[in-house]
């Protein structure tokens, strides 16, 4: 019998994956050099070949829409990055206390995540509303003017509100998962050696729990990152520019503007981050398993 | 708490647990249970899985509520308190090592937290470490040990509390069979040279029976029978500790009592030489035999006939299963005997090493 | 025998207890306080959420702002309510789920069973492709839809979605697939089963649950888009959320907020419908490709 030719082998599980193979290599691997290599033309209206170096970036980088953009990330992602991660983490440990109304609680914390950024930025956009919602409230108490949603200085914190609202219970449920995993019997260990219960989670069970963390990492990073429809919902940008992100800025220039390349280069900044911090932990990830 | 301790009580018992009852939810788990255990002893908890063996030893500990009763440790009323005051020092199945500190670490780490000096911390971790040959991995991380190795610094860290009691839950049943064997000769070295009392849980009877001092055989949240390791294999109280002890177990043979003789289907043996007290009558009794009280007599001499079976060689013996009267029977032979299958036998079984159990209450005679 | 005897008393408002039940109740009441508000806001009049606080209950509860979220409220020259683009949303929804889910799912099991030199570093790529920002495919994606003719359909989101879907769902499939007995697996190509009779036979009737599983996230996860349905939809075919927010974020006219909120609300029934229904199911499916890569 002659030897089977090795393409041939597993002949339909290829087949089977190739639409899978065909999204990878086209659109996750393709796409992005695509995407990299029109931010360095002058492409306006339709994408052209038309080669101008770095133009697109020195001029992204001239902009103030596009470092307002930035500062207004960097401040949101930094407030929800330690937000989420340490109310994920707090409310995952109080879950894990063998309370009383577990279910309960957790159903309460967790509902937001089933739902769309745009409706929980509609939802607190009225909260927020100056007159009528929070702020009138207070006002009404006579706690001061207060008005996230148009003093400049204040919005990025009335997003991260919102985003903390939608985006703790999923950190909060994989910390919870997290939390499960450990052996009973290292908390049996730390009674017996006298830890106090706080001292046991921040001396020896956060220290366990770093893969999850890594993982919460990346998840919020990728989110932070992505963040669009939740300005769209609440604030369209404003008050002014003061809420503008970078993801908003890739569609104003790209859908709005007509200036694909600047969009282009924009959209390549975006990827900084997620090569930053997404491609080490896939290799950790991935690279561990294969050498065990 | 420390005026009403003391005088009372002087009884020898270092660790006591009296009236102890835990529930969970409607199921009570231990019900009733009182143990006393011997300063310097070392105790063995046997049971099969589920019979509250470890419950009790994790009540002990103070790491899960009672619901009645009371725990005395060192002449202390520990009761309502913590582990950490409870003077005990404890080792996990899982070895519940720090995975994120070095051995040292591991070792120091309630040192630490009691706020001990350095100085007294180091000499105590090299004390400990030398004691148990682990001072090259003191800079390692657990993730790096072996389960052997794991082991014996989750001993270590019972030890360096210099506690007065050390409890031990199933410390060695991840081992596999040659580990735990060597581990097993260690801990009896160590609890000869420390002196200090020992609590230790299993579902193995070869680790009960070479380590125990006394063993404690439960059932169901219940001692069934508290002794040292010969007397539990001599005289077993009851069924289940005769049947539960002791590999391979004992041969059980259901019959009658009557006119001083054992009545097992057609066949009868003279009860001459029975330790206990048989009744001279009993509708249902039930005789039980160890394969090395067993002897396969010459013909004419008294004793029950059986049929081979099988023949099982161990190496330094052999096992004949034998079929007396349809029930099973085994007999420990030397190697050199040959007893091929179908043949017939006469067994004479040592009567003053035998057991004799009440079929109604399975309680000794 | 003296001294303590039995359980150590304990008090129910300890210190421990104070601090784990006070933190919860104040954390829910700032995940319930939207909640509230909202259904509140939705059954209100106009003037009197004008004159009231905003916490407070309706004093005439009505129910005109649903039926004219559901119906009438305007979008540009539209005025049929929200209607349509729930109507939209379900045609979107349902060859997405399905399509989405099928291929998946195969992905899955091929590479948990069937591996091939390089199959791995495919999977790789699609992981590490489901964090690229969205704005870098971007353009790719509009190109492949105008060359296949499907831009601004509901084809073309479909489609969208299957491909954004795929990483979280193939490695959900792959992870449960993998965890299934390799001998179970065997035992069918021994007994000469192929690709397809493995998968149809064996693999699928035992993996119901996590079939649930990427129901859910695909449920809540396609209904919820925006970004995809205001770049590749056009206005007859918006789905649900762009059209909600279109309504909402209208600068012409009244601001209507109990209209708002009835149609905010109606947005988020569904997705909130399973959550609820579905319980731990959700759970699983939101930590699914988180815990364990």
């Amino acid at each position: 019998m002659p030897r089977p030719v090795r393409l041939l082998r597993n002949l339909q599980a290829k087949l089977a994956m190739a639409p899978m193979i065909a999204v990878a290599l086209v659109l996750f691997l393709g796409g992005p050099i695509w995407t990299l290599l029109h931010s360095f033309t002058d492409s306006r209206l339709l994408p052209r070949l038309r080669w101008v170096g770095l133009d697109q970036y020195e001029r992204l980088w001239a902009s103030r829409k596009w470092l307002v953009s930035i500062e207004n990330l960097a401040l949101y992602g930094i407030c929800s990055l330690v937000g989420t991660l340490v109310l994920g983490f707090v409310l995952a440990a109080l879950l894990d206390r063998k309370i009383r109304f577990e279910n309960t609680f957790r159903t309460i914390l967790l509902y937001p995540v089933a739902l769309s950024f745009i409706v929980t930025g509609l939802i607190w956009q009225w909260l927020l509303n100056p007159e009528l919602g929070i702020p009138g409230v207070m006002r009404g108490l006579g706690w001061g003017a207060f008005d996230p949603l148009n003093d400049p200085s204040l919005v990025m914190y009335g997003l991260g509100v919102a985003g903390l609202w939608q985006g703790t219970g999923l950190i909060m449920c994989i910390m919870l998962a997290g939390l499960r995993g450990i052996d009973d019997n290292i908390w049996n260990a730390a009674r017996v050696d006298g830890v106090g219960v706080v001292k046991t989670y921040l001396s020896i069970i956060v220290p366990m729990m770093r893969p999850v963390f890594a993982t919460a990492l990346v998840l919020i990073t990728s989110g932070i990152v992505k963040l669009y429809d939740l300005v769209v919902a609440m604030t369209s940008g404003g008050p002014g520019i003061s809420s503008e992100v970078p993801a908003k800025y890739v569609m104003d220039a790209m859908f709005g503007g007509q200036n694909l390349g600047q969009g282009f280069a924009a959209a390549t900044m975006m990827l900084v981050p997620v090569v930053v911090i997404v491609v080490p932990w896939t290799y950790l990830a991935f690279g561990r398993r294969k050498r065990g | 708490m420390a005026l009403d301790s003391g005088a009372a009580h002087l009884d020898a018992a270092f660790v006591s647990v009296r009236d102890l009852t835990h529930s969970f939810g409607t199921v009570e788990v231990l019900k009733g249970l009182d143990i006393e255990v011997r300063n310097g002893e070392f105790l063995v908890l046997l049971g099969p899985s589920g019979c509250g063996k470890s419950t009790l030893l994790n009540c002990i500990a103070g790491l899960i509520e009672i619901t009645d009763g009371q725990i005395w440790i060192g002449g202390r009323n520990v009761t309502w308190e913590e582990p950490k005051d409870r003077g005990i020092g404890m080792v996990f199945q899982s070895y519940a090592l720090y995975p994120h500190m070095t051995v040292h670490g591991n070792l120091s780490f309630g040192l630490k937290n009691q706020r001990m000096p350095e100085d007294q911390i180091a000499a105590r971790v090299v004390r400990v470490a030398r004691i148990l040959q682990i001072e090259p991995l003191l800079d390692r991380k657990p993730g790096a040990l072996s389960g052997g190795q794991r082991q014996r610094v989750a001993i270590g860290r019972a030890l360096v509390r210099d506690a007065d009691v050390f409890l031990f839950d199933e410390p060695l049943s991840n081992l596999d069979a040659k580990l735990r064997a060597e581990l097993r000769v260690e801990l009896k070295r160590l609890h000869a040279g420390l002196g200090n009392t020992m609590i230790y849980v299993t579902h193995d009877q070869i680790e009960a029976m070479t380590l125990a001092d006394r063993i404690a055989v439960m059932r169901d949240g219940v001692i069934q029978q508290l002794a040292t390791p010969l007397e539990l294999y001599d005289r077993p109280a009851n069924l289940f500790v005769a049947g539960f002890v002791g590999s391979p177990s004992m041969s059980m043979l259901d019959g009658r009592i009557a006119g001083g003789r054992f009545h097992v289907g057609g066949q009868s043996l003279a009860l001459d030489g029975y330790e206990g007290r048989a009744p001279g009558t009993l509708g249902a009794a039930i005789l039980g035999l160890r394969p090395e009280h067993i002897a396969v007599a010459p013909a004419g001499v008294e004793g029950l006939s059986a049929v081979v079976e099988l023949c099982e060689p161990m190496g330094a013996d052999k096992l004949l299963w034998t079929d007396v009267e349809g029930r099973k029977v085994s007999v420990r032979v030397p190697v050199e005997t040959s007893h091929p299958r179908g043949s017939r036998v006469t067994l004479a079984p040592a009567m003053g090493k035998a057991s004799l159990f009440d079929a109604g209450t399975e309680a000794r005679l | 025998m003296s001294g303590p005897r039995g359980p150590r008393p304990r008090r129910v408002l300890s210190r421990g207890n104070v601090f784990v039940y006070g933190t919860l109740m104040l954390v829910s009441v700032y995940y319930l306080l939207p909640l509230w508000v909202m259904v509140m806001t939705s059954l209100k009049g106009l003037p009197e959420i004008r004159m009231g606080n905003i916490f407070a209950p309706p004093v005439e509860v009505t129910f005109q702002p649903w039926v004219k979220a559901w119906a009438e409220a305007c979008t540009g020259i539209n005025c049929d309510g929200l209607s349509r683009g729930f109507w939209n949303s379900v045609r979107i929804l349902i060859p997405s789920l399905v399509l989405s889910i099928a291929v998946a799912s195969v992905n899955g099991y091929a590479l948990s069973s069937w591996r091939f030199r390089g199959s791995e570093t495919f999977f790789v790529i699609l992981i590490v492709g489901a964090f690229i920002p969205y704005q870098v495919l971007l353009y790719p994606v509009v190109i492949l839809l105008r060359s296949l003719g499907l831009y601004g359909s509901i084809w073309g989101l479909v489609l969208v979605h299957t491909i954004f879907g795929m990483p979280i769902l193939t490695l959900l499939f792959r992870n449960y697939f993998a965890s299934l007995p390799e001998d179970l697996f065997k035992a069918a190509r021994v007994d000469g089963a192929g690709f397809w009779g493995i998968y149809l036979k064996i693999i699928l009737p035992v993996s119901l649950p996590i079939f649930a599983v990427a129901a859910i996230i695909q449920v809540t996860g396609i209904w919820n888009d925006f970004f995809f349905g205001v770049v590749f939809a056009r206005p007859e075919t918006y789905p649900m959320t762009v059209q909600l927010n279109n309504i909402v974020n209208s600068v012409q006219g009244v601001k209507e907020y109990n209209v708002n909120m009835a149609a905010t609300l109606l947005t988020g029934l569904l997705p909130l419908a399973v959550y609820f229904a579905s319980g731990k199911l959700f759970m699983r499916g939101i930590t699914a490709g988180a815990v364990k890569v």
